[in-house]
Parts: C-alpha cells; sequence; structure tokens
C-alpha cells in the first residue's frame, strides 16, 4: 500500500504517479490522503490499480476510469466518474450532478444519494445508487443499467434510448418517451447480479423496470403539422 | 460561474472568528470567480444604523465627514474607514437625512443596517479580504461571493453582495435571463436599481416583495415564478441567511452543518478548514427548494 498526501503533493503529481502504476498493470494498491475537495482527483487511471480516498472530492474524481479500483470514502462532487469505461467506483456517501456522465462501462456505485442528472447521457454503464437520485436522471440514456434502490426525481428517462432503469422506491415523474415496463425473469436476474456486486441488501423482485417506449425514435407524420 | 459561500455560527464564542473562517471560504472558491470579491458580515448590534460607503478617492472622501455629517444634521456621527470602504453610525432616527447628505456628496452607499456590513471590490479574493482586514472581523453570520462576470462590467458596483433594503443583502451564482423586464416592472412600482446587472435585480425583486409583506421564504419561493434563468442564491438577513436555487439548478451547491454552524458554498472545498466538517452533515440543497437558517 502507498500512502500520497495530497497536502503535500501537486494534482498533477497525484494524478501522474496513479496513472503510472496503472499503466504498468500493477495492481497497487494506494490511499490518498487529504483530498480536501479537490477536483479531478484519481482521473484518467488506464490499468488495475485499487485507490481508496479518505475524504472527499470534487468535480469529475474518477472520470474516464478503465480498470481501475476507485474508492471514495466520503462525498464526491458533480461529474463523479464521467466517461468511465470499465473498472469500479464506489462514493461511500453522496454524489452531486451528473455522475456517471456518458459511461461506457464499468460499475459506479453510489452508496448514499445522487443529485440531479445522474446517468445522464450512459452507454453501457452500470450504476448503483443506494440511497434517491435527483431530476432528469438517465436523461438520453442509450444502454447500461441505473439501479436506485431510493427514490427517483422528477423527468426520470427523458428522451431514453434503451438503457434499463430499475427503482424501488416512488418516481416522482417521468420523462418524456419513459414507461413503466414488465419485469421479465432475465431483469430480475441481472438485477440480482448487479445488486449482489454492489453490496445491496434489496430483493429484486422490489423493484420496477422503467425503459423506452421508443415513440421519438422515428418522426410522426401526424406531428408534421407542428414544425 | 462564480462561487459562492455563506457562514452562520450558531455560538457565542466563534463569533470573533467568523471573518477568519468565513475568508478562508471565500479565498478557496477564488478559481471560480476571480474578478472581484465581497463579503456581508452581520455583527452583534451596538445600537444605531450602519451605512457602509464606497469611494474611488477615499481618503479625500472620508476624511472629516463623520464631523460634517453630524454638524450638519445635528448627531452624533461615528466613521470608521476600511481601505475604500467607511462605515458610518448614525442614530435610526436620522437615516434618510443622512443618506440625503451622502448622496449629494456623490458618495456611493453599498449598504444600510442595524447590523450588516458590506465590503467589495474588484481584485483577486485574497487581496480583497487583505485590504478590508476582513479575517480579523467578528459577526454572527455572514454570506461572500467571487466573481466571473457575465451580465455585467468588472466594476466595484458589479461586485457582489447586492443591498437593496436595510440588513438585506444578495449574492448569486449564475444569470438572469428576464432582469431588463423585471428591472422595468419594479422601477414602475418606484424600486429604482443602480447598476445594470442581473443579481441587483434580483436583490431588488426580494426586497420588494418583502416590503409588500411577504416574509422571505415567500420572497425566495417568488424568485422560481417571477425570475427566469440560471441561480443559485444566498440571501443574507438581519438574523440570517437563505438559500434558493432554480428548478434546473445546474449551479453547484453544497450545505454542512455541526452543533456550531451552519455553512454554503459553491463546493465542498470551501468547507475543508471548518472545524469539525469531518464529522459534519453535509448535503446538497434541493432545487427549487427555500432553505433558511434564523438566530
Amino acid at each position: 500500500m502507498t500512502v500520497l498526501d495530497a497536502a503535500n503533493l501537486s494534482l498533477r503529481d497525484l494524478n501522474q504517479t496513479l496513472q503510472a502504476a496503472a499503466k504498468t498493470r500493477s495492481n497497487e494498491a494506494f490511499e490518498i490522503l487529504n483530498p480536501r475537495g479537490s477536483h479531478a482527483v484519481a482521473v484518467g487511471l488506464d490499468g488495475p490499480v485499487t485507490v481508496t480516498i479518505k475524504g472527499s472530492t470534487g468535480y469529475y474524481c474518477a472520470g474516464m476510469n478503465k480498470e481501475a479500483s476507485v474508492t471514495v470514502e466520503g462525498s464526491a462532487g458533480p461529474g463523479t466518474a464521467e466517461n468511465m469505461m470499465s473498472g469500479v467506483v464506489t462514493i461511500e456517501g453522496d454524489a452531486s450532478q451528473y455522475a456517471g456522465a456518458t459511461g461506457h462501462g464499468g460499475l459506479l456505485n453510489i452508496k448514499g444519494n445522487a443529485s440531479s442528472r445522474c446517468g445522464i447521457s450512459m452507454k453501457g454503464i452500470d450504476i448503483v445508487v443506494h440511497g434517491n437520485i435527483g431530476h432528469m436522471s438517465a436523461f438520453m440514456a442509450q444502454k447500461g443499467n441505473l439501479v436506485v434502490l431510493g427514490d427517483a426525481g422528477d423527468a426520470l428517462g427523458d428522451s431514453l434510448y434503451e438503457a434499463r432503469l430499475f427503482v424501488r422506491g416512488e418516481v416522482k415523474s417521468l420523462g418524456a418517451d419513459c414507461v413503466e415496463k414488465e419485469m421479465r425473469p432475465e431483469h430480475l436476474s441481472l438485477l440480482e447480479d448487479l445488486l449482489a456486486r454492489a453490496g445491496a441488501d434489496a430483493s429484486p423482485a422490489e423493484f420496477r423496470r422503467y425503459g423506452s417506449a421508443r415513440k421519438l425514435y422515428n418522426f410522426n407524420i401526424d406531428h408534421a403539422g407542428e414544425y | 460561474m462564480c462561487g459562492i459561500v455563506g457562514l452562520f455560527l450558531k455560538k457565542d464564542e466563534l463569533h470573533p472568528r467568523l471573518g477568519d473562517l468565513l475568508t478562508t471560504m471565500l479565498v478557496t472558491m477564488t478559481d471560480r470567480g476571480p474578478d472581484s470579491a465581497g463579503i456581508a458580515i452581520y455583527s452583534n448590534e451596538e445600537g444605531g444604523l450602519k451605512i457602509t460607503l464606497q469611494s474611488e478617492a477615499p481618503d479625500e472622501d472620508f476624511e472629516g465627514l463623520g464631523e460634517a455629517l453630524s454638524e450638519a444634521l445635528g448627531i452624533q456621527a461615528a466613521l470608521k474607514q476600511v481601505d475604500t470602504h467607511a462605515v458610518l453610525t448614525v442614530p435610526e432616527t436620522a437615516r434618510s437625512e443622512a443618506l440625503a447628505f451622502l448622496e449629494e456628496r456623490g458618495l456611493r452607499v453599498m449598504g444600510v443596517g442595524a447590523s450588516m456590513e458590506i465590503y467589495k471590490e474588484v481584485g483577486l479574493p485574497v487581496d480583497v479580504a487583505a485590504r478590508f482586514g476582513l479575517r480579523d472581523m467578528g459577526g454572527t453570520h455572514g454570506i461572500g461571493h467571487t466573481r466571473m462576470a457575465t451580465e455585467s462590467a468588472v466594476t466595484t458596483l458589479g461586485a457582489h453582495p447586492f443591498s437593496t433594503a436595510d440588513d438585506q443583502c444578495l449574492v448569486h451564482n449564475g444569470s438572469l435571463s428576464n432582469h431588463n423586464q423585471m428591472r422595468r416592472k419594479l422601477a414602475k412600482k418606484g424600486v429604482l436599481t443602480k447598476t445594470e446587472n442581473d443579481t441587483e435585480v434580483g436583490a431588488a425583486y426580494i426586497s420588494s416583495r418583502i416590503a409588500d409583506g411577504a416574509d422571505l421564504g415567500e420572497a425566495l419561493k417568488g424568485t422560481l415564478e417571477d425570475l427566469d434563468g440560471f441561480f443559485t442564491f444566498v440571501t443574507g438577513t438581519r438574523n440570517g441567511f437563505g438559500v434558493v436555487r432554480d428548478p434546473i439548478a445546474c449551479k453547484p451547491a453544497v450545505m454542512a452543518e455541526t452543533d456550531d454552524y451552519v455553512a454554503f458554498a459553491s463546493e465542498y472545498r470551501a468547507f475543508a478548514d471548518l472545524p469539525g466538517i469531518e464529522t459534519a452533515r453535509v448535503w446538497e440543497p434541493e432545487p427549487a427548494t427555500v432553505y433558511f437558517w434564523e438566530r
């Protein structure tokens, strides 16, 4: 285990140390002290390393993550795990707006709440939120799974493509073209796997599934007069 | 982009540290707004009305001003000069006469109140704080702002906080899109603004609603209906501060509470040096929801 104290290191030196270790595929473990809400901590890791951040982070923590496992032992600012490709990012506290935005793969596991626009434009990432999520979450989400153990805010899944949304609690409102869908056996087994990977104590049967009604995919001739 | 901070102290023994704690928070927000900075600080009232003035030629304008005002109005006026600002303390009863006297001399009134003092200038937050000695100021609560200008020029008068009524002020991250229309509406009611700045209109809207009988909560809720644009607002009052975010809430906001204080900031890193932050309750204020703390 290597301990890096952010109080004595520039952000660039800190990230270059992590990125170099990731490149060598060392599987090395790092502990980051005194993150103090800094921006862009542990971004662009391109290989298997384990990073534990002892405190809260600011904007864009663990962005573009590939194969690395990053844990924030606190809360995370806006854009956490943005454009993540693979690996696991765990937030022990809350995540601010647009967590997991445009993520292509991997697991983003948020133990607290996530605020607005969680999973916006997600493209294959799996996001599990143990608490609630804010408004406009999964807006234009294309692929992947968003699992919410708590409640969802307004306009969930607005203009949704093929991402699957699972919510255990209340959904304040669904966005345009997002509808509740039947929970079939393959969805229950998918959900069971995701919940197990996220260490979430919940039964798949308690969730409802939401997806795209696919009515915005094609131009509707009945609306021609509105243009 | 701008940075906002606010700190409300629950315990009397922390009051002497208000300026120090708030200044650290303010300086941390420099990269969100490096062109101007300002702070409104509320301290225990010692009687009298405090008028915060600003001048381009402070030594000239403030020299003998207290005596001249005392003599002209037959009152006891005290003047404390702080760099380009001065706080003039006059009896409550001399409010309108004193303001008329100052206006006649062409002095800029930044704010008026029993408790509030406002200090704002162009420059890096760390320099602005040093000029005014903000770290040494005590008080019960305060709000601050670091500005990255969008809607009006980088000038002292364009810096936040904006005060449009006694002991009320506003700081803002965002931009209002219907401020010209609202400015005209307010002008028809006789509520006049001094600058072309959008936030000043927001402040004038809130104080006009309060003057019409609304409480602070109702006035802040009204911003959601009547103001269009992006905003995270923090408004200071004699007794505390209030927070409201527009329904889209793309401008960041985070809050922290312990037994000792309630703190607001644009980003968590502004809290990093607050005592006991490790165990504080930290959360993000909901969109279109009004919060306030008052003593």
